[in-house]
């Protein structure tokens, strides 16, 4: 391996340090290396420039927060962009309903509700039940039913207890719970 | 504007050697000179004496200039009166990618106005990053009555407006390609715009578009235009309007698909298939939007005599590519997604024995919990299958340099090689080394390389590398690497041919940008950003070089981001 002068003696060689061997870490660099945002990383993600050093010791940077890295014409990302977003519900995103007790599953397109209260009332109309008022104490307690939904790691969760955009981009599929079940959840 | 006679007699009385030097007549040096089409012998011609320089600037139809701001459209006019054809390149490359701020510049009006005054006749325009707007698109259309071809690629200013009034106005149109430009899609009519006698259609490209289209204005154009050759569909076509339109047009020897994904009957499926097959003469295959295996399998037909295969809006699974591409057996080029992983690269290898040029998209840059997409096996698998690769873009999240020592050792004839570690800084995911040695296999071994993006970590040593040995290089992309001003410096010392130079976060300053200055004369662009450039650096490039465009601007925080044009008067017929 050659020997490099460049920085003036040649201390590196002397050093003890810890890396594999072969491996060259650069000291006072202005190369911005894959752990340090770079400045055209802080403007693009609005944030205040704490300096770099403050930093180092973060996670990696997610890649969009780089301007124009990786290279990728316009067009590329805004088909990947549009794609994503399909995927996660952009336009139309129908998840599946079960119901405890009723015999088929139905299928509801989530965009075409705004907010709880509708796509609850919808749930009422279509199944023929009573589900009553979210309280964010006990839930949808005084019910016989109860609404969940599997979201995006696999748990069931209750409906409402995240702001609806949320709910929208994580809900897999809805099961409206029944009896003792579904009370217990009204007081964990 | 001078008679050619009046003109031809005053040269020949400047020019006292001319009597003995032109051995036949200047109307017979035009005619041979007419045959000449490559711009680098044209220019040569041109420097050979005053009498060739005359015989060439008359003869002369088509002009290239690579830098709208080298040169201004009246010095052009002056010295070409018998355009026909023009291109024009304008902004620089990384404007592509959101680093040029808008309202840049690059815009064609100008060059319009000093058109139409001195070549009525223009038959053909083609733009890339230039910015144009819907007037400018309509005065175009009214200004050239000859007018046939109008190609814009990277553009952006103008919307659908502008193409209603191309397709109004432009009797003689025999092409509109319009490629991947920042276009304002209000949808309209646009199509509707040409006339119901208007049948000279050869190229119609809109897959750029995103709003819906006409598709009865379509087909009546399809059906009418006999000579049609190129035709690119945008997503909102159906497979089964595709499939009406194909019927009409089985002449074509380039198609653009669609959106590749319907739910069709068995007969809709068959006529697909049949429509497909029936185009014998199709060598080109795009669009492919959302295609999955279900539908390619209408393709198979189709692609016998196939050369260049775009699958870069399709995210195929490598057994769905490997199917297909056994039924391709004449290909030469290939886009990809990287969701063909590797698996995918391998059945290239053993299917493609005739592929030039790959290209591997990342389907998903932005996403840093992706594990898949394509690794250095998969190119090393190519490389073994297709001797006679020698363009590749390939994205990948990991690479080693023993990899690409084989790669090129496979496959010696690169001209342009483009690496993207998407990772920036990453090293040799094995060695954990930095990729120096990946270049310097790629410099050493590919003598007829043209043009290099390097990517990952990287020292100086790759640009000791590359100015030591790429004596043919002419392009050279860097982000995110080298140590100190040497590297940049080894490069402008070291390339003979160097022509474009754009370099983002790098750690080169005014040293080596000053370093430069004999060869900036002979490049067409330099662009560096994020890099330790200062103002003073800039100024003193100014002044020293006064014939060159120097931009810097400041505002980027941390470094200044230092544009450069530069060019000098004379490069105008180089390129």
């Amino acid at each position: 391996m050659e020997v490099n002068y460049e920085n003036g003696l040649n201390l590196k060689a002397t050093e003890l340090r810890l890396g594999l061997p072969g491996s060259d870490e650069p000291e006072g660099q202005t190369t911005p290396r894959p752990n340090k945002r770079t400045s055209s990383e802080i403007s693009s993600s609005g944030l205040t420039d704490d300096g770099n050093d403050d930093h180092q010791a973060s996670a990696p940077p997610a890649k969009a927060q780089v301007v124009g890295w990786p290279p990728i014409r316009s067009y590329r990302k805004n088909c990947i962009q549009a794609k994503k977003n399909e995927v996660e519900g952009g336009t139309g995103r129908y998840v599946k309903v079960s119901v405890d007790g009723a015999a088929y599953l139905r299928k509801i397109d989530l965009h075409v509700y705004g907010s709880y209260p509708e796509l609850l009332e919808a749930l009422e109309k279509m199944f023929k039940l009573t589900i009553g008022a979210y309280s964010e104490r006990e839930g949808y307690n005084g019910s016989e039913y109860a609404p969940t939904y599997e979201d995006k790691d696999g748990d069931w969760m209750l409906v409402g207890d995240v702001p609806w955009e949320m709910f929208i981009s994580s809900c897999k599929r809805l099961r409206i719970m029944k009896g003792s079940e579904a009370r217990g959840l009204g007081c964990v | 504007m001078e008679s050619s006679e009046l003109k031809r007699s005053k040269d020949s009385v400047n020019s006292c050697e001319s009597a003995r030097r032109s051995s036949f007549p200047d109307e017979v040096l035009e005619r041979v000179l007419s045959l000449l089409k490559s711009h680098r012998d044209r220019s040569s011609v041109s420097l050979v004496c005053k009498d060739w320089y005359n015989a060439e600037r008359w003869s002369r139809t088509h002009v290239f200039i690579g830098n709208c701001y080298s040169v201004s459209p009246e010095i052009v006019a002056r010295r070409f009166p018998r355009i026909r054809s023009v291109t024009l390149k304008g902004k620089p490359r990384f404007s592509d990618f959101n680093l040029v701020p808008e309202n840049w510049g690059a815009d064609i009006h100008a060059w319009l106005v000093v058109f139409a005054a001195k070549y009525p006749f223009l038959e053909e325009l083609r733009l890339k990053r230039m910015a144009i707007s819907d007037e400018s698109l309509e005065f175009l259309a009214v200004s050239f009555p000859n007018f046939k071809a109008l190609s814009l690629l990277s553009c952006d200013g103008f919307s659908t407006n502008g193409l209603a009034a191309i397709a109004t106005h432009c009797k003689n149109l025999t092409e509109l390609d319009i490629q991947e430009n920042g276009i304002d899609d209000i949808g309209g009519s646009w199509l509707s715009c040409f006339p119901e006698s208007f049948t000279t259609l050869e190229v119609l490209n809109f897959a750029n578009l995103t709003s819906d289209i006409n598709f009865d204005a379509l087909e009546k154009l399809v059906g009418r235009c006999k000579s049609m050759k190129v035709l690119k569909l945008n997503r909102s076509v159906s497979l089964e309007q595709l499939q009406r339109l194909l019927v009409n047009a089985p002449q074509l020897a380039e198609l653009g698909t669609g959106l590749f994904s319907q739910e069709l009957t068995i007969r809709e499926y068959e006529e697909l298939e049949s429509a497909l097959s029936n185009c014998k003469n199709m060598h080109t295959l795009s669009g492919l939007w959302d295609a999955t295996g279900i539908y390619l399998t209408a393709l198979y037909l189709a692609c016998t005599h196939l050369t260049f295969l775009n699958l870069s809006y399709a995210a195929l699974q490598s057994v769905e590519l490997a199917k297909l591409l056994a039924h391709c057996p004449q290909l030469k080029r290939l886009w990809v997604l990287d969701t063909v992983e590797d698996k995918g690269l391998e059945a290239v290898g053993l299917n493609c024995p005739l592929l030039e040029e790959l290209r591997v998209f990342p389907a998903d840059p932005f996403d840093d919990e992706i594990v898949h997409g394509v690794t250095e096996a998969g190119f090393v698998a190519v490389s073994f299958g297709c001797p006679r690769l020698h363009y590749v873009l390939y994205f990948c999240r990991q690479m080693t340099n023993a990899a690409v020592a084989t790669i090129v050792q496979n496959c010696p004839d690169f001209t342009h090689f483009r690496l993207c570690i998407m990772n920036p800084g990453q090293p040799d995911y094995l060695t954990n080394e930095p990729m120096d040695e990946a270049f310097g296999a790629v410099v050493r071994t590919c003598t007829k390389l043209q043009r290099l993006s390097v990517s990952g970590l990287l020292t100086d040593l790759t640009f000791e590398y590359i100015g030591r040995y790429a004596k043919n290089l002419e392009t050279l992309s860097v982000a995110f690497a080298g140590r100190s001003d040497w590297g940049m410096q080894c490069v402008l010392g070291g390339c003979p041919k160097l022509r474009k130079l754009e370099i983002r976060d790098c750690p080169f300053g005014n040293a080596a940008l000053l370093s430069g200055l004999e060869k900036y004369e002979s490049m067409r662009s330099l662009w560096m950003s994020a890099c330790n450039v200062t103002m003073n650096g800039c100024r003193l490039l100014a002044r020293e070089m006064p014939r060159l465009n120097v931009e810097a601007r400041g505002g980027m925080p941390r470094h200044l981001s230092l544009l450069s044009e530069m060019l000098g008067t004379r490069q105008t017929e180089n390129h």
